[in-house]
């Protein structure tokens, strides 16, 4: 096959017939090309969504408070209730599946501008958070720090404000570090300026909009008692947060005098069970890719193949010249499926270079457009590169190989006499 | 060189059957120059392409320089063909897109001769045909009676034992037909067999020896001795009546 004059003698054969060998191409370059450009953009969709919750623990659950749906031990139903401070002591003492644990406040920005510095005001969403909420849900400070255990412990009046925030409250040269901001009605010091991770949202709106107070000082410096919004867990390692999430569930109703069979509740979901549906599109979109391009590719090659069989039909004058002149069998057969691997492999190679060079554009135009867009690195990885190269060249053989056969089954007298 | 011994051919055409050579026994020695002669469809090139193994026959023997040529493998054929046998055609069968040496090369090629070397041997060969100033042309370029000299000389590239032509001066006019068999002449001088099927009797007439098919059966062969008998006969042939 490293035999230079066989491949003088392809190329001198498909430059005869450019047009020919072009339209031969097109099939299986349109095959290949499709399948790059879906596979990646399957891809792009799945790191797109991947990304915005990769820095989010996947073994974590949240809980909140809904109205209870069964009257349960005296109460009637839909009556409102709140996790307390006694429900996280508890949990924290007594199950030991838990890794990290965050009770949340939520502040209130449907009650208009809650932020006020001097002449401007803003409309915020705020948290009284712990600083394991962290560890729960990435952050990361471009400026300053993150919250502290000593700011929870001592409840300072700090605070660390999304990028959003620094924009509308601050003027452009102006350092927000040991500024201070009226957060409805009480003075913090700005600590620090955070970056969200992921895209994942929890109580709505913009992550960039977000102020995060010591969890301890929002519940004495709003009078929230001991009442707990929200709080967010991980389990240990080796435990499964759904079996967690259950156990949870159970001691809460406990606690609070819901009925077992109430469903509503206590409103909770897992990260874990979330992931799960995730990877199964994920991969149920790359199964599709593959069935569609091979299909695709098939066709393409089944085209090559054709068109070979008229490439010899075309040349059976010039096959039984070569052999009264002593070509042997072989030699034709390995001739025409070279030329069938060649044109094959060349298609094959300009449509994954084409395929590959749109996706890195596309790819471009969507670092451009920042990380707001759920689509992200439409990439091709090597892996299925060399796959698809390989797929090229065994059925580049099995197309050159049909028309061989065909080739050489005619005699060499009958080829001759062909006009 | 050459021994034929009964040999039978016929062509199935759908349910009739066409019995084409109905027992041929024919021999020629090495370096003899031979022409077929016979009315259309009489065989001559079916016989031809039995001697130059690309068909096959039915019935009885054929031996070329000593050996049996019957049911070989194809690539075996190929290979003999290519060592022993040089074919011009009537309608000279270049290949259409390479080049007068390429073309003339080619038998190297099968022989696995490398480009460089078999290039400047095709060069020598056409030199030798006085083609060398159209080395670069294209078939479509030339004359049919450059073409027919291109095909000679790739019959000759691979220095074979034996030339076989059908009807190779079929397509040109007298002159160049004339300057065909004058190069077939020169190389049946230098001790190659060479056999020619013909339909003009003038170009027979500058054979050694003359095989006139009839019916599928050699029906005269007119030795060199006799030939100018054969000049006188066919002279006479052509004289009005
Ligand atoms: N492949 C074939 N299949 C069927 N019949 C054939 C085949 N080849 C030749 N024939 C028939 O065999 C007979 C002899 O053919 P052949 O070509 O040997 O004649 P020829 O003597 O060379 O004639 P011409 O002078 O016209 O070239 C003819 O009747 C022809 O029709
Ligand atoms: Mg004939």
């Amino acid at each position: 096959m490293l035999d230079l004059d066989l491949w003088k003698e392809i190329l001198s054969a498909l430059k005869q017939n450019r047009m020919r060998s072009f339209m031969t191409a097109f099939g299986v370059f349109w095959g290949i090309f499709m399948l790059i450009i879906m596979s990646g953009a399957g891809r792009a969709l799945e790191n797109g969504v991947m990304e915005g919750v990769k820095a989010f623990a996947t073994n974590s659950a949240f809980f909140w408070t809904e109205r209870t749906s069964i009257p349960y031990e005296g109460f009637q139903r839909g009556r409102r209730w709140n996790y307390d401070n006694q429900d996280i002591e508890y949990i924290r003492q007594n199950v030991r599946e838990v890794e990290y644990l965050s009770p949340r406040l939520f502040g209130w920005q449907q009650n208009g501008d809650n932020t006020v510095r001097g002449e401007r005001t803003g409309a915020f969403n705020i948290y009284g958070d712990y600083p394991d909420y962290f560890k729960i849900d990435g952050w990361t400070p471009v400026k300053g720090r993150l919250m502290n255990e000593i700011d929870v412990l001592q409840k300072r009046k700090v605070c660390v404000i999304g990028e959003r925030v620094v924009e509308v409250m601050f003027d452009k040269e102006e350092d927000p570090i040991g500024q201070y901001l009226k957060i409805s009605g009480v003075y913090f010091q700005v600590v620090g300026v955070i970056h969200p991770e992921t895209r994942i949202n929890i109580g709505g709106g913009k992550k960039e909009e977000t102020i995060i107070i010591p969890f301890t000082t929002m519940q004495t410096a709003y009078n929230y008692g001991n009442v707990i919004h929200f709080f967010s867990v991980t389990a240990k390692k080796g435990y499964s947060v759904s079996g967690l999430q259950e156990k949870l569930q159970r001691i809460l109703k406990e606690r609070h005098k819901i009925s077992p069979d109430d469903v509503q509740a206590i409103g909770s979901f897992n990260i874990e069970a979330e992931f799960v549906k995730f990877s199964a599109l994920f991969t149920g979109i790359q199964v599709l890719t593959w069935i569609v391009g091979i299909g695709t590719l098939l066709a393409g090659v089944i085209g090559v193949s054709n068109i070979m069989l008229v490439i010899i039909k075309e040349r059976t004058q010039e096959i039984g010249i070569q052999r009264a002149i002593g070509a042997t069998p072989a030699k034709i057969i390995t001739h025409i499926v070279a030329e069938s691997v060649f044109l094959t492999v060349m298609a094959g190679y300009v449509g994954l270079s084409l395929g590959v060079g749109i996706l890195e554009i596309l790819n471009k135009i969507l670092e451009a457009a920042g990380d707001e867009v759920f689509f992200r690195n439409p990439e091709v990885n090597l892996t299925m590169a060399l796959a698809a190269l390989g797929v090229l060249v065994i059925s580049g053989m099995f197309a050159g190989l049909i028309p061989a056969k065909r080739a050489i089954s005619i005699k060499p007298i009958d080829a001759l006499r062909d006009e | 060189m050459i021994k034929l011994n009964n040999i039978h051919k016929s062509y199935e055409m759908g349910s009739s059957k066409l019995h084409v050579l109905k027992g041929i026994d024919l021999e020629i020695e090495q370096g003899e120059f031979v022409s077929i002669m016979g009315s259309s469809g009489s065989g001559k090139s079916t016989l031809l392409n039995i001697l130059g193994m690309l068909d096959n026959y039915d019935e009885g023997s054929y031996h070329l320089a000593g050996k049996l040529i019957a049911n070989m493998s194809e690539k075996k054929a190929a290979r003999l063909r290519n060592e022993m046998v040089g074919f011009v055609f009537q309608s000279f069968n270049l290949i259409s897109f390479k080049n007068a040496m390429e073309n003339v090369a080619l038998p190297l090629y099968y022989q696995g001769v490398s480009r460089k070397k078999r290039n400047v041997m095709a060069m020598e060969y056409l030199d030798k045909l006085g083609l060398k100033p159209w080395a670069e042309h294209m078939p479509n370029e030339m004359s049919g009676g450059q073409k027919q000299r291109v095909a000679i000389a790739r019959a000759l590239i691979s220095k074979p034992k034996i030339i076989l032509a059908d009807e190779p001066t079929g397509a040109l006019d007298t002159t160049t037909s004339y300057e065909v068999m004058e190069i077939l002449k020169e190389i049946n001088e230098i001790g190659i067999t060479v056999i020619i099927v013909t339909h003009e009797h003038d170009i027979a007439a500058m054979t050694q020896k003359i095989v006139r098919l009839k019916d599928g059966r050699i029906h005269e062969v007119i030795r060199n001795g006799e030939l100018s008998e054969f000049r006188y006969k066919y002279s006479k042939e052509l004289q009005p009546a």
